[in-house]
């Protein structure tokens, strides 16, 4: 894969002048690759670039301050990078980002439900439209729209939105269905009391691990989290499904028009709760209110930056 | 009473009946894309095609219990006065966990050594793992996240359990491990197991040739000790890391704990919950020093703990039961066996004078 070569040797140039560089290396098992740190040219050998390139390596970045890093991006992790930027959480002048075109990442959960455990899966390939997976029982051909991150199926922005190093050749826009939005729909059809049984019921299994917030690019007071905190003690020890869901409000609503929906919150949660779903109607509002779509645009003024007397689409005074 | 039974698959639901008549019967079930441990429903087969995502832990470790009541009353006789009244909750009642795997069961042992010994005897665990039954599933295969037998167990381990249940044509050998294990086998739906005794062998042998030939962990305490303060190395092996805490929270054998008052006005509680040393807050001093300051210290205690701390005081004994769970469930793919690996190259380059080492 010629782009891949162009890549490594890109990185390999750059890296004397950087701490490292964050990219993705073969994991554990075929269908997950692994975040990879790049110290030396040996390392940089490592490097892959493919459907299973899950991880946003963009969470790793608001805690490297004072070091020069350079991270390779997928477009979706381009715009946590483009957030972060807008909101002077990282510095350009200390990041040095590498791009490649993306058509699309797995979702693990998905292919979980069609193999059962992801630890029997011996093999993974993906191959136009289409990925096989190899257990002991065989193999399993599925569909690509069927193994693939909701995300990728209409994706907007194949190509990283910054970049000082990209090879290969820009992707168009996917245009295929939007099954989060669906998603939404179905979530925002339901009444409210059965919409809260349905959060009720989900939330029941969470451990509490927070796994959904350290994955989270844009969630950055991480040991400072107010959900850990003594004094104001906003969420108890106990586990009952209202502290969890309380959480889960708390984060949604700190990522309100920050939120880049990368989904890594959602993959990072060990007993795959579908939180997502609760970003992506806070994305919505957003959206709809401000105009504003997070990431995308490197010189947009994120709406919890600016003040305006009067917002041009909340009514404030007409009820 | 035979020590060994057979239960016909087509017994199953029938048996698990009898036995939640008599007990408080818990399950692994199928909920979202998830499997954990949770009361059992006649209405819903338990899911055991596959191991749990989360481990039977909670059934005798609970992510949170309250170990106390307590509220303030005004003293009758001396009104200036505030009187704390209080009252201990200790668990009650018999359960029996249908469906772990032998990993899963075997972390109780881990427990067993901390939680139950001379030195500690913690009356709120030792009530429920007494009065709490193990029916282990044996596995028929390992996953490429299985390394229990690296630490000395196998897929057909039994340490921890009351009942090893290994999979044999149209159902299961029920193998009795305790005696109050091989009270539950006492059921006219079990039938006599002796001509099954040479599958269920079979079985056992094929599920542990299933694995890789294992790394020997022996110079583990040692070497884990010896890079202990090669911060280098800890930076790079923790580097990944998201700090979150997936791996402890579905640890078999993570036992960490954390103590709270929960006041509610003039009454509360005083619950015991679930901690994990990835967390910045597991050893945050009131000062606001905190002698684990970076999710390196942080991993570093977790994998010296399991491999080297916990051996070195309990015989030996190592605090990991292979089970995988850390490395399935890591959003960031880290993989505890590299870990340990990495460390005795580590130290073994270090003693050879080679200061580079591996670096994983
Ligand atoms: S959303 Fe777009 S850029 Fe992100 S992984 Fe999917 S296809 Fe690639
Ligand atoms: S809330 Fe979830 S989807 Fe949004 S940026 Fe954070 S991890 Fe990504
Ligand atoms: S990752 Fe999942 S289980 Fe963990 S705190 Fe978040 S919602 Fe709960
Ligand atoms: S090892 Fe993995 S699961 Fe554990 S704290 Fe780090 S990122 Fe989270
Ligand atoms: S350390 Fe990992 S493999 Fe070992 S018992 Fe805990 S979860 Fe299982």
């Amino acid at each position: 894969m010629q782009p891949l070569e162009d890549l490594k040797a890109a990185i390999k140039e750059a890296l004397p002048g950087l701490d490292f560089v964050i990219g993705w290396e073969s994991g554990w098992n075929p269908l997950l690759a692994t975040p990879l740190f790049m110290y030396a040219p040996e390392d940089v050998d490592k490097l892959t670039w493919g459907p299973f390139n899950v991880n946003n390596p963009a969470t790793y970045l608001s805690a490297l301050k004072g070091k020069k890093v350079g991270v390779v991006v997928k477009g979706c992790d381009s715009r946590s990078v483009v957030q972060l930027l807008q909101e002077k959480l990282i510095r350009r002048e200390d990041l040095t980002v590498f791009g490649m075109p993306c058509t699309g990442v797995v979702d693990a959960t998905k292919i979980a439900r069609k193999v059962g455990d992801l630890g029997m899966i011996s093999g993974a390939k993906r191959t136009n439209g289409t990925l096989s997976v190899t257990t002991h029982e065989g193999s399993l051909d599925i569909p690509w729209e069927e193994a693939a991150a909701d995300k990728c199926l209409s994706c907007q922005y194949p190509n990283a939105i910054i970049s000082d190093h990209f090879k290969g050749d820009p992707l168009p826009p996917t245009l295929g269905r939007d099954p989060a939005a669906e998603q939404l729909a179905a979530l925002e059809a339901l009444a409210p009391a059965e919409l809260f049984a349905h959060w009720k019921d989900a939330m029941d299994r969470c451990i509490r691990c927070y796994a959904c917030r350290n994955a989270c690019p844009m969630c950055v007071c991480r040991d400072h989290c107010i959900a850990q905190t003594r004094d104001p003690h906003w969420i108890s020890q106990d586990d009952t499904v209202k502290e969890k869901l309380m959480f889960q409000m708390i984060h949604s609503l700190h990522l309100a028009g920050r939120c880049t929906e990368c989904g890594e919150c959602q993959r990072a949660c060990p007993v795959d709760i579908p939180i997502l779903a609760l970003r992506r109607k806070l994305s919505s509002v957003v959206k709809n209110l401000f105009d504003y779509q997070a990431g995308v645009d490197p010189n947009a003024v994120p709406p919890l930056f600016t003040f305006q007397v009067e917002e041009a689409k909340i009514n404030e005074r007409g009820w | 009473m035979e020590s060994s039974r057979y239960l016909p698959e087509a017994s199953l639901d029938a048996w698990l009946g009898e036995l939640a008549s008599s007990h408080e019967l818990i399950v692994p079930r199928r909920e979202g894309d998830a499997i954990v441990f949770g009361p059992y429903d006649p209405a819903v087969s338990p899911d055991i095609s596959r191991d749990a995502t989360a481990p039977p832990k909670s059934t005798v470790f609970p992510a949170c219990e309250e170990l106390m009541r307590y509220s303030s009353v005004k003293d009758a006789d001396d009104p200036s006065r505030t009187l704390v009244r209080m009252e201990e909750v200790m668990p009650s009642g018999s359960r029996v966990v249908f469906g772990a795997r032998p990993c899963g069961t075997r972390g109780f042992t881990v427990y067993d050594r901390v939680f139950d010994a001379p030195a500690m005897h913690d009356p709120y665990y030792v009530a429920r793992r007494q009065n709490t039954l193990f029916v282990t599933l044996a596995c028929s295969e390992a996953g490429s996240a299985c390394f229990c037998h690296w630490v000395g167990s196998g897929p057909a381990d039994a340490s921890g359990s009351d009942v090893l249940l290994v999979p044999v044509k149209g159902g299961w050998l029920a193998e009795g491990v305790s005696d109050k294990g091989r009270e539950l086998l006492d059921s006219p739906l079990l039938a006599p197991g002796d001509k099954y005794a040479g599958e269920a062998k079979a079985a056992k042998a094929k599920a542990m040739e299933s694995l890789e030939s294992a790394a020997d962990l022996k110079p583990a305490p040692e070497s884990l000790l010896a890079v202990f303060d090669d911060m280098e190395f800890w930076n790079r092996m923790s580097a990944k890391c998201i700090s979150c805490g997936a791996c402890t929270y579905l640890c078999p054998t993570c036992y960490c704990f954390n103590i709270t008052d929960e006041n509610k006005g003039m009454e509360g509680s005083r619950l015991r919950t679930w901690d994990n040393c990835m967390s910045f807050q597991f050893t945050l001093e009131a000062s606001g020093h905190n002698p684990r300051p970076t999710k390196a210290h942080r991993l570093k205690n977790r994998v010296g703990h399991k491999f080297s701390y916990y051996p070195g005081l309990h015989g030996g004994a190592i605090a990991c039961c292979g089970c995988g769970r850390c490395i399935k469930s890591c959003p960031a793919g880290v993989d505890i066996r590299q870990i340990v690996l990495a460390a005795m190259d580590r130290a073994k380059a270090t003693s050879q004078g080679n200061t580079t080492g591996e670096r994983a």
